[in-house]
């Protein structure tokens, strides 16, 4: 039991991510200015956000909202994404192999965050938030099957497992899945989906700030506003890791490994941040079409190709 | 001075509020954001929401209409926020100080922290009043 609830709490779960994907949350700011040919933030402005919206700012509650539903959506955010942690990292930090069948219950988890917005923003009686909302779960439909195609062909490739520590196993053993053509196409197709599970900008219109000011985030303010910065920090983090353990080889932490392995977290977390930097808000509509036709398209002639073996 | 406001002063979010301006202070607020003078160095984001606000920039003359609004959003902001009056409307009302509509400088309406003259005032000048209200 204590076991578990320190990996849950600290090491793999909710203090090391939180850290880690704080880290990488000012790398990703820092990029943002660079590109834009600006200074940018100090490396602790992640802290000192978390710190000041916990402990300084007032949490103001909706008058025409429901009161109970709106303080406890963040909470089960972080949980969502904690969990959704330990069960990403164990298997990829080395700490333990998981479970048949892990594959599954993180794809489930990783929806919680998503779909708690989802249910705070709609219970703070706010109408900016009520589109906010209904644009989320648009973009969760369509993203949702692509994801689930690209978690297929992996299976596929794997030979038929459904554990995540399998799947590492496997590519340590015969290389990495991104080596051949149908591993390309689908590192490029869960790049996307991970664009729009984190709303960065091509797909942020569930909290456009120039739009709808901020969409779903409009009524929190203080402590479940510093809950919701959290579950961010840690998505942050876990979904490049996932997406490396899927096609990239997993984290390897023997001797110089360690410094291989950052680098392949700064690169997938790069790419999104250049993504995000070079593109503009498309409308919803584009977003679904472009999940529901072309990316499930993509999905599909790479589960093809690796049936036949490229 | 404490954790909490070390943290607070080094994040600082921002949000604008235009009263019946001319639009040169809005853009000259703007120009800080730009690659020339970067205030998100110190820490600084413009936000869309004012709840999620910790320093309100109000610029412009405000007249009858203005005033219920800028109660209503220096109300809906969550505490503690701070106030910045930006230019010379803001601060005194300038021209439009004698104005039939005119419903009094910012001051009278909520508490200020810190004023910002000119019109419009430089970046470097909101900057330099940035710097004051966070060594204050």
């Amino acid at each position: 039991m204590a076991e578990q609830l320190f990996y849950f709490l600290i090491y793999p779960g909710l203090l090391f991510a939180a850290v880690i994907g704080a880290f990488l949350s000012w790398y990703d700011r820092k990029i943002t200015a660079w590109v834009q040919f600006r200074k940018g933030p100090p490396l602790f402005q992640p802290f000192y956000d978390f710190f000041k919206l916990l402990l300084v700012k007032e949490t103001i509650l909706p008058k025409y909202g429901s009161k109970g539903v709106f303080l406890l959506a963040p909470i089960f955010a972080v949980f969502g994404a904690a969990i959704s942690g330990v069960f990403i990292l164990l298997p990829l930090l080395g700490i333990q192999s998981g479970f048949q069948g892990d594959l599954i219950v993180i794809f489930y988890l990783l929806t919680i965050p998503s779909l708690t917005y989802i249910i705070g923003a709609l219970a703070s009686g706010n109408p900016l938030a009520a589109v906010g909302g209904s644009r989320e779960m648009k973009l969760i439909l369509s993203y949702e099957l692509t994801f689930l195609l690209v978690i297929v062909a992996i299976i596929q490739k794997a030979g038929l497992t459904i554990s995540f520590s399998d799947i590492i196993a496997e590519q340590n053993l015969n290389g990495a899945f991104a080596g051949n053509i149908s591993g390309i196409i689908l590192f490029i197709v869960a790049i996307f989906c991970i664009q729009a599970k984190l709303a960065l900008v091509p797909f942020d219109m569930p909290e456009a700030e120039t739009e709808i000011a901020s969409g779903i985030m409009i009524e929190y303010s203080g402590t479940p506003y510093a809950l919701i910065k959290l579950t961010k920090y840690i998505m942050f983090f876990i979904l490049p890791a996932f997406l490396i353990g899927l096609l990239w080889s997993g984290l390897n932490f023997q001797g110089i490994n360690i410094l291989w392995s950052i680098l392949k977290i700064l690169f997938v977390v790069l790419l999104l941040t250049l993504i995000r930097n070079t593109n503009p808000r498309v409308k919803i509509k584009q977003a679904v079409r472009y999940f529901v036709i072309w990316m499930n398209l993509l999905a599909i002639i790479a589960i093809v190709l690796s049936y036949f073996g490229y | 001075m404490g954790f909490k406001e070390f943290c607070f002063k080094k994040s600082l979010w921002l949000f604008h509020f235009g009263g019946a301006s001319c639009n040169n202070c809005d853009i000259e607020i703007l120009d800080c954001l730009t690659p020339r003078y970067d205030v998100e160095r110190f820490g600084m984001l413009l936000v869309g929401s004012v709840r999620h606000a910790d320093v309100l920039l109000v610029n412009g003359s405000i007249n009858k209409r203005d005033k219920s609004r800028l109660l209503e959003i220096y109300e809906q902001a969550s505490k503690p926020i701070l106030v910045v009056a930006i230019g010379a409307c803001g601060c005194t009302g300038g021209i439009f100080a004698e104005g039939d509509t005119f419903a009094g400088p910012v001051d009278k309406i909520i508490p200020v922290d810190a004023y910002i003259p000119g019109c419009p005032p430089k970046p470097e000048a909101i900057l330099a009043g940035v710097v004051k209200l966070l060594n204050k």
